[in-house]
């Protein structure tokens, strides 16, 4: 996973709430066996016509925000499907950060796999947020994950709450498959005693 | 006696493997449940650090969003669907997973086989890279979809790492009324809580109306819970949930079941345990429920009208109203019964279960879907249609003009053959009504099996108690 330290790039405005799993990598395109790849089909209903010409009135289509690299939403963005396709397809665009007043859970635990930062802030601060992101192309925001710190186009500075751990997971890019590992001994016990203590959530050998 | 505890909390301590300082949480999964769309960049990942899989035997996969209904004895015609099913036996040979294939009877929507084979117990940890896990916690397990990444995390060590969620109580008292349902129940809860009411949450349903649902109608409720946003939905396991699952091929047996049972009837909330949230609902005041935009959350009794957006106060909400109306093609006022459709569907992880099907053939039975209408049913796995046809389930539907399918995921997420074009408008009784669901620019009404039979044959959204 690449490391996330500090981010600086143009927002792109998005204040519809409720933006789904669904709207940010319809269904067609799951039926990938990679990871990488979706980042053409990124808000692909949207974003393209059904002749498959890009629709000018959608904000990455815009000169400004065609490069963007953090996305200021409405409430409960990610809601929906559990698939990382989302996340994976963000990450293909070049979206590395995006700040909402809420997430739905999966996608916000997704996000912190891929080396994606959502942020979570008061609706004030989105709103500011997003009048700053309508500005575009000129307007560009700085994210300082150590410092938990927003700096806005004008120098104003937001700060932000972000789990600890996750924290030191995305700065350092680590992979937390490994880091579990490490506890194998405590997974064996806990198995070894649920042998004697639950022996019907021993799963027998054939389904 | 210790603090009194909620059946959540029970159920996460005993799956606590490690806590960290910081609060994070590393908790064993009990049983884990596989598809071809969401695993196969998870086992690429095990192969590329040369990792197994911790617990084969803990885990069951089956093909499901991307088979065909269909006649599938020449396999999956569209070839990235067929590479997907084609990726996913491959995998789990490899690494020693069991698998139902695509002809095995039991094969089906991967969220009715585990409860159909007893794979999901009370008191488990279920995880499965699909939001609609959510539908284990019928059976007072914790149950919840993962991404692609967790799934990897669970193949290789048999946990998650995990912060605990909040706890909410959705009491449902009284008697439902006669054509409702456990889908209009939950989609009453959605209308009323929101999409995001319960992010954060893992909600613990409960009241007399809760408890005097079947163990399929249970299912229902804890599917769409995900609409609501919460990580997880339960429901304490009592005598229903035993009854259902005695004798289930992967149940525990003689000696072990007793022991089992003894144990599940302690997962229950405790009397005084405290909850963070609480949210009440008189069942007796629930009338049948319809979506009319592109949220579950935009729900309405069917007797009601398409509500209008300028008299909604909150700006956000005004405008992704509108949007909504735009896209499904509704004018505010419109009463919904007049409201015509093209398309019915019947089936999906959240209604397509045997009683499901019961109770769409006992409205279709003697009657004739309109001539404007497409109709189909897709049974959720192979068992499920054998028992259907069994009873004569299928010719009610056929000799209505229903379509009668191979089990899958089918329209629901439309990523097989079966979708809606343009402008379509679909009567379904699905989970999701998002913009582009069930095919680019088709429109989606959730809605329970009774309506979606009473709607294919008013060629209308329809009142299902007009029918009984």
């Amino acid at each position: 996973m690449e490391k996330f330290t500090t981010l600086t790039g143009v927002a792109a405005p998005m204040p519809l709430i409720n933006i789904d799993t669904d709207m940010i990598i319809p269904k067609q395109f799951l039926k990938t066996i990679k990871r990488t790849g979706l980042g053409k089909n990124l808000f692909d209903e949207m974003r393209f016509k059904e002749d498959g010409s890009e629709n000018p009135d959608f904000v990455l289509n815009k000169a400004a925000w065609r490069k963007a690299k953090i996305i200021v939403a409405g409430d409960n963005f990610g809601c929906g499907s559990s698939r990382e396709h989302a996340p994976w397809a963000l990450l293909d665009f070049g979206i590395r950060c995006v700040i909402s007043t809420s997430f739905a859970d999966i996608f916000y635990n997704n996000c912190f796999k891929n080396g994606i930062l959502p942020i979570v802030l008061p609706q004030e601060d989105v709103d500011k947020l997003m009048e700053d992101a309508e500005r575009g192309a000129n307007a560009t925001v700085t994210i300082d994950l150590e410092k938990q710190v927003i700096t806005g186009p004008d120098g104003g500075e937001v700060a932000f709450e972000v789990d600890p751990f996750r924290k030191h997971c995305l700065l350092n890019g680590l992979d937390d498959i490994g880091l579990s590992l490490q506890k194998a001994d405590r997974i064996e016990d806990f198995e070894k005693t649920r042998e004697t203590q639950a022996p019907w959530m021993v799963p027998a050998k054939s389904a | 006696m210790g603090k009194p505890t909620t059946l959540f909390n029970k159920i996460w301590q005993s799956h606590l493997v490690d806590q960290q300082d910081d609060g994070t949480c590393l908790i064993y999964i009990d049983r884990h449940l596989v598809h071809e769309v969401t695993s196969p960049q998870a086992f690429e990942g095990l192969r590329m650090t040369g990792r197994q899989v911790r617990r084969p035997e803990a885990t069951l996969a089956v093909a499901d969003h991307n088979v065909p209904t269909t006649d599938r004895s020449k396999g999956i015609e569209d070839e990235e669907s067929r590479i997907q099913v084609e990726a996913l036996e491959t995998n789990t040979k490899e690494f020693g997973v069991p698998y139902l294939a695509m002809d095995d009877i039991r094969q089906g929507i991967v969220h009715i086989v585990g409860p159909e084979q007893g794979f999901t117990l009370p008191g488990a940890t279920i995880v499965c890279g699909d939001s609609h896990t959510s539908t284990h916690g019928a059976f007072g397990a914790l149950a919840f979809g993962i991404g692609t990444s967790e799934v990897e995390h669970v193949l290789a060590t048999q946990t998650l790492r995990q912060s605990p969620a909040k706890d909410m109580l959705v009491k449902v008292d009284g008697d439902l009324p006669p054509g409702t349902t456990a889908k209009d129940i939950v989609l009453a809860i959605i209308g009323k809580i929101g999409t995001a009411g319960g992010t954060g949450y893992v909600i613990e349903y409960a009241g007399e109306a809760i408890q005097n649902l079947s163990m399929e109608g249970r299912m229902t409720v804890c599917n769409m819970t995900i609409e609501a946003g919460a990580r997880a939905g339960l429901i304490a396991p009592d005598e229903t949930t035993f009854d259902y699952l005695k004798g289930r091929p992967a149940a525990p047996k003689g000696a072990t079941w007793e022991a089992a049972v003894s144990y599940w009837k302690t997962l229950k909330t405790d009397e005084g345990a405290t909850f963070d949230k609480v949210v009440e609902i008189d069942a007796a005041t629930i009338i049948p429920q319809v979506t009319w935009g592109t949220s579950p959350e935009n729900v309405a009794p069917i007797t009601g009208t398409v509500p209008n957006p300028a008299e909604v106060t909150d700006a956000g909400r005004r405008v992704a109203m509108e949007r909504a109306l735009a896209y499904m093609g509704l004018e505010a006022g419109t009463p919904l019964t007049e409201v015509k459709i093209d398309r019915v569907f019947i089936g999906s992880c959240t209604n397509g279960r045997i009683e499901d099907l019961r109770a769409a053939a006992s409205i279709a039975k003697g009657r004739k879907v309109a001539g404007t209408v497409n109709a189909m049913v897709v049974p959720g796995s192979g068992l499920v249609k054998e028992q259907a046809e069994e009873e004569g389930l299928d010719k009610i539907f056929i000799e209505a003009g229903f379509e009668w399918r191979e089990p899958g995921c089918s329209m629901c997420l439309a990523m097989n053959a079966d979708k809606l074009s343009a402008g379509e408008r679909c009567a379904s009784t699905s989970n999701r009504n998002f913009e582009g669901r069930q095919g680019r620019g088709g429109r989606t009404h959730l809605v329970s099996p009774e309506m979606a039979a009473a709607s294919a044959i008013k060629g209308t959204l329809a009142d299902p108690r007009e029918f009984q």
